[in-house]
């Protein structure tokens, strides 16, 4: 029964060694986009593994057989260890080599016996090679109850950590220099007398590029383990692997596939073990580079056939197909699949009011009226149809708050302190209501209160109808954000970096501490709360505990406020992204960026996404795939949110221009 | 960290919204609840499937969120590797969880960044596992399908064709997504379902636990409707026994302990050709509306 496991290590590439165990697992650090951060979360010891638990692990300078010191561990896998190490036999020169030392920590001892065997067999097959493309083995030794080998040392990276580190995309010439050397390597295993090897493990990962630039390829399967029949056989390493491997057939072919899959992974940057097997057909490598060329596509889909009849014969085959491709390069363009960025077009506005500052607020909008504070200390009552002044009342601060109209009322707050109630009609004070610091926040109405922060570091809830404060809560810091307002608690974030949740009388439910000031405002559904964080971060949090379900790292503080739609969380970042991340996974769906800090808090209405960045545009994109509808110039900053009302979105800009463009 | 207060006990301010009278209320029950299962089947001589449940609860000042943890592990491989598998797996993830979450929670820790993320914590839980198994039984493996449990939310880390279910009055929901070959064929339209039910190498999986150094882990999240179930279950159950029968064992049972037991009881009555196992858990009921 043919064997289908392997276990295995590839040599870590790094010429700068970073020593296990060291590895912090910050806070800090983004999630990890599993393989294509390269070998050092594949092989290297994960954190919570530190290097002196591994079993039989041999220390820094430690001489083995007399003859190898060992210099630090280069990689750690399930089945084995390998070491940089120095061959002292040398003493006038340093020369290097790695030593793979065996894991064996079976109970059973036949078993035992068996992957003993297996790591032997390995050797004997290395020990067989000459090829250039195949690192060589040096020695084969057991020690007491371990075995080693001791191979060629490779300054070097492998295929998969060059991917990670490569901005953008690789080019489409060096893939294919790469692929017909590995293809030149796959001829010499597949024609071996007195039988051919066939690799069965052609992966980035496998694959190390050597000082000369030079293909080489590692591990050929330490320790297959037999499998009994029934339930159970499984399966080596998913994604690269085709379908008759899976049921044990090990010919030539399956190395063609594997070489396949390796280049529409290292072409289209997307890793197959997060995407379901055997699905390359559907994710063309065009739509996530468009600069790939039809031809070799068609090579590509050629090897990754699903029936290995329809593959290429051997590897010889698909290696003329790649030279020929190279060479026809040099006489004329490879056809390309053209871009796929869409130019969305521009807008004209409805109206523009023009207020005598800075507009950093949202827009609220009521009945026929547009609500808006400028840094001039006014709010002003505009017309939604035409623009028109109505009416403004001034403060004695700047308003970045944005208004909340309710029963007849707007409310919102101003650096002067005080939180203010103004009939929405008329203009004309209702009451104010004082607070120790500025009022950046913006109000909330619930529960027939006003619910609002203050640079005095306290929530309010003051009485809809009267403005006496029905209670205050202290939290840790300033408190900029708006409440957000559930069933039966009020969330919000400070300057102090934690998010409360509040009950309906003041009194603290829960706390969730982050390490930096909480300005954006939270968004709530009946079971999370998302939020972000000047930490960079955007969280979600389990809504009656507070304990995190996922967090999103972006490129820079989070002041902007989420807006939730289609199962999708959008946020923007000082890093000048637009963000879209999956609800429930936090992955990223999308991401826009613009050419400026992105501060302003998405809106999102029909299937569309308004928001403004510090580029001085405004910005419209398909809330589902992130392209853009259109994009608004003006003469200023946008900090701003925008609003969306009856088709219609509504935002300000520093430019001190309140605009209504249509949705 | 304090937790969600007794919100009938509060004190209103009298300005404030009046609570609206509540309907007429089913017996307070705070607890989370569950019952459990496993059994050989009628032709195995062993079982390979481990299960594994932690609750816990409390009454009281500051009380703790009611918790549950429920694990499920299928293992297989030669020489009682499969047994072996499926337990380190089970044990190893809940230490894990228990230690990196549940631990903290006691001592009352307030929560915050320097703690992973809920799916970040069951990703880890998983993949020590995987280098548990990986290292220590060679040639063994197991599915491991899990669910942290928090209130009417359960948070699921999953590996394999092991399945969860919400079980409500409409039915089984699958929760999970089996990874294996011909789950993945049929997608593909190269089988059918009933092709797939038996082919030869239906059993057959492309991602499982201890079989490599690098393990996706998928992390469904589903809040678990009122009045409704969260079903664990191994292929030895599933496969064996329809979903319409299934529910109808678990809505007509007189407990959660009784279903489970009659769950295993369909299976073997079926022939039980594989160990079968069973977690159903009842989250405790959510108090606001």
């Amino acid at each position: 029964m043919k064997s289908l496991e392997t276990h295995h290590i590839s040599m870590p590439g790094s010429s700068t060694d970073q020593p296990p165990g060291q590895e912090q697992m910050s806070s800090e650090e983004p999630q990890a986009a599993a393989s294509s951060k390269g070998l050092d979360t594949q092989y290297i010891a994960p954190p919570s593994q530190s290097s002196e638990q591994v079993e039989g692990r041999l220390p820094d300078g430690y001489l083995l057989q007399g003859r190898y010191r060992i210099l630090g561990i280069r990689g750690i896998g399930g089945m084995s260890t390998v070491y940089k190490a120095q061959d002292m036999r040398f003493t006038k020169v340093t020369r290097l080599c790695a030593v793979k030392q065996m894991i064996n920590t079976a109970n059973d001892p036949q078993v035992r016996a068996m992957i003993k065997q297996n790591f032997e067999r390995e050797a004997n097959i290395l020990a067989s090679l000459s090829h250039p493309g195949i690192i060589q083995v040096y020695d084969f030794f057991s020690e007491g109850d371990r075995s080693y080998l001791v191979l060629e040392y490779i300054d070097g990276k492998d295929l998969e950590a060059t991917l990670s580190e490569t901005e953008g995309f690789l080019s489409e010439a060096q893939v294919v220099r790469w692929a017909i050397q590995v293809c030149e390597v796959l001829s010499y295993l597949h024609s071996h007398d007195p039988q051919p090897i066939v690799f069965r493990d052609i992966k980035p990962a496998n694959i190390m590029l050597d000082s000369h630039r030079r293909i080489r390829l590692l591990d050929f399967g330490i320790a297959k383990i037999f499998q009994s029949g029934q339930k159970g056989t499984m399966i080596g390493t998913e994604g690269y692997t085709p379908q008759e491997q899976y049921r044990g057939i090990a010919e030539p072919r399956v190395d063609i596939y594997a070489l396949g899959a390796t280049m529409h992974h290292l072409l289209s940057k997307q890793d197959p073990r997060l995407e379901p097997p055997f699905s390359f057909h559907e994710r063309p490598i065009h739509k996530t580079n468009p600069t790939v060329s039809r031809e070799l596509t068609e090579i590509i889909n050629r090897a990754l056939e699903y029936e290995p009849n329809d593959r290429y014969g051997s590897a010889e085959e698909m290696q003329r197909a790649l030279m020929s491709l190279e060479s026809a390069r040099g006489l004329s363009q490879a056809t390309s699949f053209g871009t796929s960025a869409i130019a969305g077009g521009d807008v004209m506005a409805i109206w523009r009011f023009r207020c005598e500052d800075e507009v950093r607020s949202s827009p609220a909008v009521y009945g026929s009226i547009v609500y808006a504070g400028a840094y001039d200390n006014n709010l002003y009552a505009i017309s939604a149809d035409d623009g028109k002044f109505v009416w403004k009342y001034a403060t004695e601060g700047g308003i970045a708050s944005s208004p909340c109209v309710s029963a007849g009322r707007v409310f919102f707050g101003s650096a002067d302190r005080l939180l203010y109630a103004i009939n929405a009609e008329t203009g004309r004070i209702s009451w104010t209501c004082p607070t120790q610091g500025s009022v950046w926040s913006s109000p909330q109405v619930a529960f027939d209160h006003v619910l609002f922060g203050s640079d005095d570091r306290h929530l309010y809830a003051a009485n809809i109808h009267s403005g006496r404060v029905a209670w205050k809560f202290e939290t840790d810091g300033k408190v900029r954000s708006s409440p957000a307002v559930g069933n039966d608690a009020i969330y919000v974030g400070c300057e102090g970096g934690i998010v409360h949740a509040v009950d309906t009388s003041g009194q603290l439910q829960w706390r969730f501490r982050a390490r930096r000031g909480v300005t954006s405002s939270p968004a709530i559904t009946k079971d999370t709360l998302y939020v972000g964080c000047q930490d960079w971060h955007v969280y979600a949090l389990d809504i009656r505990s507070g304990w995190s379900m996922w967090r999103y790292r972006t490129g820079g503080p989070v002041v902007s406020s989420p807006a939730l739609g289609d199962g999708m969380v959008f946020i923007g970042s000082t890093d000048g992204s637009l963000y879209a991340l999956d609800a429930e996974s936090g992955r990223l769906v999308w991401r826009f960026a613009t050419d400026g800090q992105v501060t302003s808090s998405p809106a999102v209405a029909e299937e569309a996404v308004y928001f403004g960045s510090v580029d001085k545009a405004i910005y419209s994109l398909d809330a589902k795939t992130g392209n853009l509808r259109w994009r608004f110039q003006t003469d200023g900053p946008v900090t701003s949110s925008p609003t969306v009302a009856d088709g219609v979105v509504y935002v300000g800009s520093d430019d001190h221009y309140v605009y209504a463009l249509p949705a | 960290m304090r937790f969600l207060r007794n919100l009938l006990g509060l004190e209103k301010n009298p300005e404030s919204t009046p609570v609206p009278p509540s309907a007429p209320v089913a017996p307070y029950h705070p607890r989370l609840q569950v019952g459990w299962a496993t059994n050989v089947g009628e032709v195995r001589r062993h079982n390979e499937d481990t299960a594994l449940t932690i609750t816990a609860s409390q009454d009281g000042d500051d009380a703790i969120p009611a918790f549950g943890l429920f694990v499920l592990a299928d293992g297989m491989g030669g020489h009682q590797a499969g047994e072996v598998a499926s337990s380190l797996a089970a044990r190893v993830f809940a230490h894990h969880v228990v230690r990196r979450l549940y631990l903290p929670i006691l001592i009352n820790q307030e929560h915050d960044t320097a703690q992973p993320a809920l799916n970040e914590l069951l990703v880890e839980a998983v993949q020590a596992s995987n280098r548990a198994v990986a290292g220590q039984v060679p040639g063994g493996g197991t599915t491991l399908t899990c669910a942290l449990v928090l209130g009417p939310r359960a948070y699921i880390a999953h590996v394999g064709d092991s399945r969860a279910y919400v079980v409500t009055e409409e039915g089984l929901e699958q929760i999970t997504h089996d990874h294996s070959l011909v789950d993945r064929l049929v997608e593909l339209g190269q089988l059918t379902r009933d092709e797939a039910a038996i082919h030869p190498q239906k059993n057959v999986l492309y991602r499982a636990v201890g079989q490599s150094g690098f393990l996706e882990v998928d992390t469904p999240v589903r809040t678990i409707p009122r009045g409704g179930r969260l079903l664990l279950c191994s292929d030895g159950l599933w496969s064996i026994v329809s979903e319409t029968d299934m529910a109808r064992i678990v809505a007509t049972a007189s407990s959660l302990q009784a279903a489970c037991d009659s769950l295993i009881d369909a299976a073997n009555q079926a022939g039980g050709p594989d160990n079968v196992t069973a977690i159903l858990v009842k989250p405790p009921v959510d108090q606001s509306a």
